[in-house]
């Protein structure tokens, strides 16, 4: 591969006992973007980030963070890396301050600079009124945000984020991401690990879909969402005895052809707003009446029943 | 150089985070305060007077081993705190940074030597408004004291690999308690050895904590019992190593899942 990739993954393999948690993994990111890994739980996306950040030496084929191979110099990797994890490894029996100088000291900044830092940090990520109370009092989306801090002490080049924003609220997650965003925007290569299709739409330049170990699709989001068939108007009709006229009103408004299962029409749509109203319009005239009508956004199911037939829920329990 | 001085910095950062939790947990604090204390008051005034002590008055026979227990003791908020870390994933956090990989056992052991001297202060403390008395000079007495930080320490390498062993902060908590209170009660600590039946009394005169606990009597009351101070000293170094040893192997091991 190129120079340009920032986190190159080639061929990683690595079993834990029976069960294999990856199975030949290959991705890259180019510096400067953000690569998403999108997968169900037990998919391997943890166990290659953490192959990538030299936490775990894989059990075969290589990877090269800001090019360096992470099995040979995973001290020099270690240097050009920040990690904010699904856990927040924050310490609860300090200060938020106090756990942004610890790291800041870890990286041997020297005292003065790592204080000037973490100050610094807290107030970027609106924690500066917070900065003196134990951790322990945080609420889970401060928490989350003292992490991504963690993760920024030293400025590193390359930023791994293992699901930052599993288990958080909406408003906390659009802050988070926002905050993401902003790190993006000043050139940061970004590693992302999520399970939610929403997410890495947002955030990421480029997804790889990981199921069982294997990259299963790789793409931007578009073109995930092209094969997946993008957005959908889903009509819920009154009587199921008016599918098929409903279908034959519906038949040139979308994107492809409407199907119908149950009484629901599902029609594939590029855009939404205007959609809705004709198709309402159009099932109007037609004397057809309907119970609901929404948009339906594709989710990581459809990606995976899309390419692997199985929802992710169902991937994950065959392999246990 | 510059490598060895990072390796101490890492080490001392880490020792200050873990020290300031102590005051930070008020329940924590009362372990290791109110807990020696307690059993200070509970067998000078309760059992005291049941066990016969010849020779000494049952307050100086029992502090030394009172202190030694204390400091074996001390060291469990490392197999708490290890446990913890690994749990909620600051291991990872710690592992990802370009520090030294020792420091995250070092520095926890070290900051157990500040809770060791916090304790060591108020379990002599009220020994002495008890009745305990030094019978020996100031050079014995500050050997004797050095003594029980050297047997704090060594303990505390033995509560890091139970953290590293144990499944959770609880099970470490239970795991350390199964293991050092036969090993402190079948001793000189409380109780006299002649006083055990005799098929006994072999078990308690071998166990280190008895070497232990003698030296210190030694050291702080002006008995000798031939070369109990040196043969203790060997084995506290010798717990401290096997039991650093074991840490270190129980380390690797778990960080690689």
């Amino acid at each position: 591969m190129s120079q340009a990739y920032a986190i190159e993954a080639d061929g990683l393999r690595k079993r834990f006992g029976a069960v294999e948690a990856l199975r030949g993994v290959s991705f890259g990111a180019e510096s400067g973007n953000v690569l998403g890994l999108l997968g169900p739980n037990g998919a391997g996306k943890t166990t290659a980030v953490r192959i990538l950040t030299t936490l775990l030496t894989a059990d075969g084929g290589s990877a090269r963070v800001a090019g360096i191979d992470v099995a040979r110099h995973p001290a020099r990797v270690r240097a050009e890396i920040g990690l904010a994890g699904q856990y927040a490894a924050v310490d609860e029996n300090l200060t938020g301050f106090e756990n942004l100088e610890m790291v800041g000291r870890l990286y041997h900044l020297g005292r003065r600079p790592a204080r000037q830092r973490a100050t610094e940090l807290l107030g970027e990520f609106g924690l500066a009124d917070a900065g003196d109370r134990l951790v322990r009092t945080y609420s889970g989306g401060m928490r989350r945000r003292l992490d991504l801090a963690a993760a920024l002490v030293a400025r590193p080049p390359i930023l791994f984020l293992d699901e930052p924003t599993t288990g958080l609220d909406i408003r906390s997650r659009i802050t988070l991401w926002e905050s993401i965003e902003a790190l993006v925007a000043r050139g940061t290569t970004v590693l992302l690990t999520t399970q939610y299709l929403e997410e890495a739409d947002r955030l990421a330049d480029r997804i790889a879909v990981v199921n069982l170990g294997v990259v299963i699709a790789e793409g931007t989001s578009a073109e995930l969402k092209e094969q997946v068939g993008g957005d959908r108007l889903e009509i819920r009709l009154a009587r199921g005895a008016d599918s098929a006229a409903a279908a034959h009103a519906l038949e040139r408004l979308g994107s492809g052809l409407p199907a119908v299962l149950d009484g629901t029409v599902s029609l594939p749509i590029t855009h939404g707003g205007g959609t809705v109203a004709a198709a309402v319009r159009r099932l109007d005239q037609a004397g057809i009446a309907i119970d609901d009508i929404a948009t339906q956004r594709p989710t990581l199911d459809d990606v995976f029943l899309k390419l692997t037939g199985q929802t992710a829920a169902e991937a994950v329990d065959e392999r246990r | 150089m510059n490598a060895v001085a990072n390796e101490l910095s890492d080490m001392w950062v880490l020792a200050v985070r873990s020290a300031k939790r102590i005051p930070r947990q008020p329940d924590l604090l009362i372990g290791f305060t109110i807990q020696p204390l307690m059993f200070v008051l509970l067998f000078v005034y309760v059992f005291g007077g049941a066990i016969s002590t010849p020779g000494f008055s049952y307050v100086d026979f029992l502090i030394p081993g009172i202190i030694v227990q204390t400091m074996a003791f001390g060291g469990f908020v490392t197999a708490l705190g290890l446990s913890e870390d690994l749990k909620k994933g600051l291991m990872d956090r710690f592992r990802s940074l370009p520090m030294s990989r020792s420091a995250v056992l070092t520095g926890r052991t070290l900051a157990d030597v500040s809770t060791n001297v916090v304790q060591l202060v108020v379990v002599l403390g009220v020994g002495v408004a008890v009745g305990f008395r030094f019978q020996t000079g100031l050079g014995d007495v500050v050997a004797g004291i050095a003594l029980l930080l050297l047997i704090g320490y060594a303990f505390s390498w033995i509560f890091a690999f139970v953290g590293l062993a144990a499944s959770s902060p609880e099970a470490a908590n239970a795991y350390g308690f199964t293991i050092l209170f036969p090993l402190t009660f079948v001793s000189s600590a409380f109780v006299p050895v002649r006083s055990m039946p005799g098929w006994l009394q072999p078990v308690a005169l071998n166990n280190p904590f008895t070497v232990m606990v003698n030296a210190v009597r030694g050291l702080f009351l002006g008995i000798r019992v031939g070369n109990d101070v040196w043969l203790a000293i060997v084995w506290t170094i010798g717990v401290a190593f096997v039991s650093a040893a074991l840490a270190i192997w129980r380390y690797r091991r778990v960080v690689a899942k």
